[in-house]
């Protein structure tokens, strides 16, 4: 009898986790992360791969609505721009669901960058595939990647959203200096702080 | 002229008596110890900015448990963007008629005092704070009702 009920619970143990959909877990510093293929607000498609001569990555998950992430876009802007030359691109996805929030669709993104002058890829995250694998869950919400695609920074991009002026502690940038130099960075994540991803319902 | 001025003058003041009623703090230290230390006090602590439209849709449910659950002081701590507060923060308690005590914190140093309120905070708002003798009781969520919330406060607190 007690052969048999520990039978069972391997059974039901085995049924729960065979039919429960794989919830995948976040990146965590070391972790390699996933390429992927999306489309820009300029129509192309673009993914990491395409960088060969990368030495790093920085993906910003941000989106057009969200008053925390558009007090970012100037940052962001000047971020990809700073550090283009330096061999790290920067590339900024929106991974909400313009069903759950208009404002976010691929249409508006185009709008938006254009109004911006953003001069990295704006990439959409279509389907939603690739923000949970990252384990992204604000906007903005920021990932360094070595040129392997080893997570080396996951979080905020800096420590004051009222202003660019105001930041005592550039956490994104300071962690790019450290892979540069190759140290760890310190700290390796901090929490993003944000508007909440919007998941299709 | 005489005219104009008496016009504006009581304009001016009722600025000025709105803006007196929203402290502000720029570290969130400094807050607890000022604003949510009373030792008999029951405090009910919401997160919240007028740009974060989850939190303005529940802000009606707390502003019931402040007046119709007399055991809890429910204290509305802002997060708006600095530039915001006169431009949208003033309006909106004005607008609505907030009759809880709101507290501005303009501390932008998250990582720093999230932690503090709660090391389980991932940084999401709304969230929800019971303090009741210096122990604290943290939520990252949403009430739906005014129900939800007050059965919430009250499991907690009894």
């Amino acid at each position: 009898m007690k052969i048999l009920s520990s039978l069972l619970v391997v059974i039901a143990t085995f049924l729960f986790s065979a039919f429960t959909p794989d919830a995948p877990t976040p990146y965590k510093i070391g972790d390699k992360a996933t390429d992927f293929k999306l489309k820009s607000v300029d129509g192309k498609m673009y993914s990491m791969a395409d960088f060969k001569s990368a030495k790093g990555f920085i993906v910003v998950f941000t989106c057009n609505h969200c008053p925390f992430a558009k007090k970012y876009e100037d940052r962001i802007n000047d971020l990809a721009k700073k550090y283009k030359p330096k061999g790290y691109i920067l590339l900024a996805i929106n991974p909400n669901d313009p069903g759950v929030q208009p404002e976010d669709s691929f249409e508006l993104m185009k709008v938006r960058a254009k109004e911006k002058g953003f001069v990295f890829p704006y990439l959409f995250d279509e389907g939603q595939k690739i923000y949970p694998q990252y384990g992204a869950t604000k906007t903005p919400h920021a990932f360094l990647l070595d040129k392997n695609l080893v997570v080396k920074y996951i979080g905020a991009i800096d420590d004051n959203v009222d202003s660019a002026s105001e930041v005592k502690e550039k956490y994104l940038e300071n962690a790019i200096a450290a892979l540069e130099s190759g140290k760890t960075p310190s700290p390796e994540t901090t929490k993003a702080i944000g508007c909440s991803i919007k998941a299709k319902q | 002229m005489k005219y104009l001025l008496y016009l504006i003058f009581p304009l001016l003041f009722s600025n000025i008596i709105i803006a007196q009623k929203v402290a502000t703090f720029d570290n969130y230290t400094t807050l607890e110890k000022e604003i949510l230390s009373d030792k008999n006090t029951i405090y009910v602590v919401n997160f919240w900015a007028t740009w974060c439209a989850p939190c303005v849709k529940e802000l009606p449910h707390f502003e019931k448990l402040n007046s119709e659950n007399k055991s809890v002081k429910v204290v509305l701590i802002s997060l708006d963007f600095k530039n915001q507060f006169e431009t949208k923060l003033l309006p909106f308690l004005k607008r609505k008629n907030i009759q809880s005590e709101v507290v501005f914190l303009s501390d932008k140093d998250y990582n720093t005092w999230l932690p503090i309120v709660s090391k389980d905070w991932s940084g999401s708002i709304p969230a929800t704070l019971i303090i009741k003798n210096g122990k604290k009781i943290f939520a990252e969520r949403i009430f739906s009702s005014y129900d939800e919330l007050n059965e919430y406060v009250n499991k907690n607190i009894n």
